[in-house]
């Protein structure tokens, strides 16, 4: 193996200067799409378990449309053809207008991705809540509406948080994607480096060990969430 | 949109077909290596020797915590220096692929091992069987069996993942329809085309899916 080190090459002002950029990117993207995520995909989840039949297939069509198809086609999609696809006005706007368009386009994409991931969490969540609290709480007289407000996401919301970890996880990760379409996060950041200084062990290395210490504070934020909002005594591994 | 060519489609297909017969074949054998290699992982760190525990629970937590993106520059840079002469892209992205694969692969069959019922190792061991005869008679083809279900899941999910050669210019589908969309200015037919043979292929995966589950179940 014929290699030259160089760690120095990554406190270079320039290059440190990079990864960081690249890094808030790379925040700032995965945290706006794990919003859209949690609100597209919480309505949708909970759309999948309504009794409305109509609500309930239109719900299931988006999980399945957005799950079978690969992210970085989906983030094409979004970046190179819709533009083409809505009325000209709009699809001169976003082609010319839209502030930083890469990075809307990354968060948008990435956000309905996981939207329909986070929808089966939810799904899944308010499914697992005993069918006999959802039949008590009818019985009582309350509406679909208050059934869901006061008994069904109650539960379900804290049941499903230690599964949503490792989607919190996986929409950093996704987030890399956005290089594809030219915005400089954490990896493309990398990758530039690489290339600019021929150090691709120490520069891959710096994107690594940040990737990681991402995944660690995610992980403990999830858990200490964890800790705040599990219901004692109740493991929601019945049904 | 009113200007939608579907002969633009019609006249890449032979190139599309190729394109799609390289992600088939890179998901088929990333599949196969990423199941070997993530088996012996589950092992390892079911064995029981603290060093080998220690080494593959830390291999596959440093791998799921970084993109595939990543991985794949990484063994795009590792694997020709480490071999000394460049081998090619698809065999670099098929090792980057069986090395990122092999961690999640332990994890299923991590909890496939665990489903085994420890009695029947105990039995095996009564009747004088050794380490390899219990894992290879016993627990490994039971662990297989509860996990197909899960193994197929993450099959579908490596082949979209597949997509991502795209990053290193491999001419899999998605490079070969974005190839075919830029020289022809023919954005929309060939994203959305790319997008139908995707979901077509997945979405048929995973009710293959849904009927092992229900087939198993009863």
């Amino acid at each position: 193996m014929n290699y030259n080190w160089n760690w120095s090459v990554l406190f270079e002002p320039e290059y440190f200067g990079w990864l960081i950029s690249g890094l808030g990117w790379t925040i700032s993207v995965a945290l706006c799409a794990w919003v859209i995520a949690l609100v597209v995909g919480s309505l949708i989840g909970v759309g999948r378990t309504l009794p409305n039949k109509f609500l309930s297939k239109i719900c299931t069509a988006y999980v399945e449309l957005f799950r079978n198809i690969p992210l970085l086609v989906q983030m094409f999609i979004w970046y190179f053809a819709v533009p083409e696809m809505v009325p000209e006005d709009a699809g001169r706007w976003m082609k010319r207008e839209m502030p930083q368009p890469e990075f809307v386009t990354a968060v948008v994409a990435l956000g309905l991705y996981t939207a329909s991931r986070v929808a089966e969490q939810v799904r899944a969540g308010i499914e697992t809540v005993p069918q006999g609290l959802r039949s008590a709480a009818i019985s009582q007289g309350m509406s679909i509406a208050q059934v869901y407000r006061y008994i069904l996401l109650p539960i379900s919301f804290r049941l499903i948080v230690p599964p949503m970890t490792s989607e919190f996880l996986t929409v950093f990760k996704n987030s890399s994607l956005a290089l594809t379409i030219g915005l400089l996060e954490l990896t493309a950041q990398s990758q530039q480096i690489a290339e600019y200084t021929f150090q691709s062990f120490e520069a891959y290395t710096a994107a690594t060990v940040i990737y990681v210490l991402i995944a660690l504070c995610a992980t403990v934020i999830m858990s200490l969430l964890e800790r705040q909002t599990r219901i004692p005594g109740y493991s929601g591994k019945e049904s | 949109m009113g200007d939608f060519d579907f002969s633009v489609i019609i006249d890449s297909l032979p190139f599309l077909w190729d394109g799609l017969q390289l992600s088939l074949l890179l998901t088929f054998l990333a599949i196969i290596g990423g199941l070997v290699l993530g088996t012996l992982l589950a092992l390892a760190r079911l064995s029981g020797i603290a060093p080998l525990a220690l080494f593959a629970a830390g291999y596959v937590n440093l791998i799921r915590a970084v993109p595939l993106i990543l991985v794949i520059f990484w063994f795009y840079f590792l694997v020709p220096l480490a071999l000394g002469r460049p081998i090619g892209g698809f065999y670099s992205a098929l090792i980057a692929f069986v090395m990122f694969e092999a961690a999640y692969y332990s994890e299923i069959m991590r909890a496939g091992i665990q489903s085994v019922a420890k009695g029947q190792v105990h039995a095996g061991k009564a009747t004088g069987l050794g380490y390899w005869q219990i894992q290879r008679f016993i627990v490994l083809p039971q662990a297989f069996r509860n996990m197909i279900p899960i193994l197929v899941t993450q099959g579908i999910i490596l082949f979209q993942d597949t997509s991502l050669v795209f990053v290193v210019s491999l001419r899999d589908l998605m490079t070969a329809s974005s190839i075919v969309a830029r020289t022809e200015g023919r954005l929309v037919e060939m994203y959305l085309f790319a997008a139908l043979v995707y979901f077509v292929i997945c979405f048929a995966g995973s009710l293959f899916v849904r009927r092992l589950q229900t087939r198993m179940a009863t």
